[in-house]
């Protein structure tokens, strides 16, 4: 696969989220929730990056700080070479447009007191595209794109199913022709039959329009079916970010290892590293609390190889050699050690 | 393409209207089919089935047709709350000011018989009573909701500083102790207005009362919007609608408030009794309607003057509003059950 060095759609550098803790009468700020302490990811045109981790992570929390729901406390979310980070509602006009989010509950992500038609409709009401009778027409066409029937128009959400509602959610998002979509865990909500039926049809969206797409996950086996890149979040910082084949191929990271190893998919380790594939690694312990992450490597609680230098020094996220390219881990022991397999 | 029929199959409710005897939707087979029901709707169906709602609300209009109608049965009936009949017409009433008949002077001319002493007539006396008692609480109503749904959204949607000095407020004014204020502040404010040698008019008696009333119950509602709306807030449609480009306006517009409704008129339909026998209680206290306009709970307070020696003049008015505060809140619950069915029971 050949690097082709395009300016990204989206870079993601330096991102943080602080969440304050209140306390006390008098409200004073007593601490401060890390969700997001330092990211940095691109995504070009028309790709996807799966962004992965266990809940709690902060990975929905980097999903709205793209989109912009929420304010970042330092770093810069660029748009096409524009600073998004501390844009008003004024100024992110152009770009809202532009970005769009599939959300998680399907339940919860739809107005019960909305028709279908007002809540996939409502994206070009609010910017006032077209006339009315213009609108209602690109309803239309947006049901059947996500698989719906048009004449389902009039009917409120709570008459429809949860994969249907996710598909009321989807045809919502692309109503305003988005580049990036930012999906936060739009599956993990739905029965494991309609997942299939979900990622399918995100995957052809994107093949057919061309969107870039933000996919978080939990579950390191969906993204691996749409994303071309995944990276690997842990408390609140990506631990390892590479090409879909490398990163399920030859992870490098220990907790990424984990997760990998938690996979139940029998074809996991392919030749040489079969055995590898078998053992399961299992993780002792808690995520820590990000309020007060560990010193040096925060995966250090919880990682099978720590050392003494893991507790002193954080690891920065740096490229490792490989065969195609961009691989990058944030860990001390990244290069291929026989010992810690 | 998929084929959305195959997803009809794990078609499971969690949704907010959705109720056990809602039959499951079939969009395989009825494909056609354009509207579907509302939640509104779908609250009027429940509504419908419930017996107890459906009388009680029955009931609830009668009262507010006989109290808004009063003027009109009034003349239709011949006769008007002021004029005393017992004293104008010799023989109605006996040597000590009570009716001669039995029975508090029932009989075909008088319905619901004679006031004692002033002999004035009950039934015209009841129906501008309600009327009176049920202006002002409607009057009250009105203004509480409409203040505390506005500063319940805003303190709930604003957040942060506004909700807290909101807060703090709606604390204070329900630590007050209410009843012990209207009753020492009503006369206080009456004064403010008319000279002590003068007599009060009724407009400003009323206007008093609603605006004393009105300054202590916002905070019960807006409280309730507040958290009513810090929950709405968190949800992801609120979210769609701000990544959409969505301002505050529209957002509390169009996707807040129709939410909101619910909420609202369970309120309302439990707080207009408690108004009405608020409202009734200041009268008897004597700080309310004074003699002699008609109202209800100054009726209720002469007939605990006269009880011992005719308890017919305290039963039309004590029982009527017995059935009027069952029936509303009765009502008030088929409201609520008909709207959340998953809530209270």
């Amino acid at each position: 696969m050949p690097e082709h060095h395009t300016a990204p759609l989206l870079e993601v550098a330096g991102l943080h989220k602080h969440f304050p803790i209140r306390g006390g009468l008098l409200t004073r700020r007593t601490g401060a929730v890390r969700a997001v302490d330092g990211v940095d990811f691109s995504i070009e045109a028309g790709r996807s990056l799966g962004l992965v981790g266990e809940s709690g992570c902060g990975k929905s929390t980097t999903g709205r700080l793209v989109a912009r729901l929420l304010e970042p406390t330092g770093g810069a979310v660029r748009y096409r070479g524009e600073d998004i980070a501390h844009a008003s509602r004024r100024e992110l006009a152009p770009v809202r447009a532009e970005i769009q989010m599939i959300f998680q509950d399907p339940y919860s992500s739809l107005n019960p007191r909305q028709t279908v038609g007002t809540i996939v409709g409502a994206p070009l009401a609010i910017r006032r595209t077209g006339t009315a009778s213009a609108r209602r027409a690109r309803v239309r066409e947006l049901l059947a794109t996500v698989g719906l029937n048009p004449e389902h128009y009039n009917r409120f959400p709570h008459e429809f199913s949860g994969g249907q509602r996710q598909r009321i959610g989807i045809a919502r998002a692309l109503a305003l022709e988005p580049k990036l979509i930012v999906a936060d865990e739009p599956v993990s909500a739905l029965d494991v039959s309609i997942q299939a039926q979900i990622v399918n049809l995100l995957q052809q969206v994107q093949r057919d329009l061309g969107i870039a797409f933000l996919f978080i996950a939990h579950d390191l086996a969906i993204v691996r079916h749409f994303s071309h890149r995944v990276a690997v979040m842990y408390l609140g910082r990506i631990v390892e970010l590479a090409d879909r084949a490398e990163l399920y191929g030859d992870p490098r990271h220990p907790y990424t290892k984990a997760l990998l190893s938690a996979v139940p998919e029998p074809d996991l380790g392919t030749g040489d590293g079969e055995a590898q594939g078998r053992n399961r690694i299992r993780l002792s312990g808690d995520v820590p609390t990000p309020v007060d992450p560990p010193s040096g490597c925060r995966f250090r609680t919880r990682c099978p190889s720590a050392q003494a230098i893991c507790g002193t020094t954080e690891p920065p996220l740096l490229p490792v050699p490989t065969a195609t390219g961009q691989h990058l881990v944030a860990c001390h022991f990244a290069e291929p050690l026989p010992a810690a397999a | 393409m998929n084929e959305p029929t195959g997803l009809a199959v794990t078609s499971d409710h969690r949704d907010t209207a959705g109720s056990s005897e809602e039959p499951p939707p079939d969009q395989t087979l009825a494909p056609a089919e354009v509207a579907g029901r509302s939640p509104t709707q779908l609250a009027w169906r429940r509504f419908r089935r419930d017996r107890t709602g459906v009388i009680s609300g029955a009931v609830v209009l009668l009262f507010f047709l006989a109290g808004l109608g009063a003027p009109v049965i009034a003349a239709l009936y011949g006769k008007d709350p002021y004029t005393t009949y017992g004293q104008n017409q010799p023989g109605l009433l006996n040597e000590f000011g009570y009716p001669a008949k039995p029975n508090g002077g029932i009989d075909g001319q008088f319905w619901l018989g004679l006031e004692p002493s002033l002999g004035r007539d009950v039934f015209t006396q009841l129906l501008y009573g309600i009327r009176t008692s049920l202006l002002i609480s409607l009057a009250v109503v009105l203004i509480i909701t409409t203040l505390g749904v506005l500063i319940g959204v805003v303190a709930g949607y604003t957040g942060r500083w506004v909700d807290f000095g909101v807060g703090r407020v709606i604390d204070v004014v329900l630590s007050f102790p209410s009843t012990l204020f209207f009753i020492a502040f009503i006369p206080v404010i009456q004064s403010l207005f008319v000279p002590p040698d003068q007599e009060t008019p009724t407009w400003l008696r009323a206007t008093t009362v609603i605006l004393v009333l009105s300054a202590f119950g916002w905070a019960q509602i807006a409280r309730l919007m507040r958290g009513q709306v810090l929950s709405l807030r968190e949800r992801e449609y609120i979210e769609a609608a701000r990544i959409a480009g969505a301002g505050p306006g529209r957002i509390i517009r169009a996707e807040l408030l129709p939410n909101l409704w619910t909420p609202i008129l369970v309120s309302v339909s439990m707080t207009v009794p408690t108004y009405v026998t608020t409202e009734a209680a200041l009268s008897f206290l004597g700080v309310g309607m004074v003699e002699p306009t008609p109202d209800w709970g100054r009726m209720i307070h002469r007939g605990a003057e006269v009880y011992s020696a005719d308890l017919s003049y305290m039963l039309a008015p004590g029982l009527a509003m017995l059935v009027f505060v069952i029936a509303f809140n009765l009502l008030g619950d088929s409201v609520r059950d008909a709207l959340d069915p998953r809530a209270h029971r």
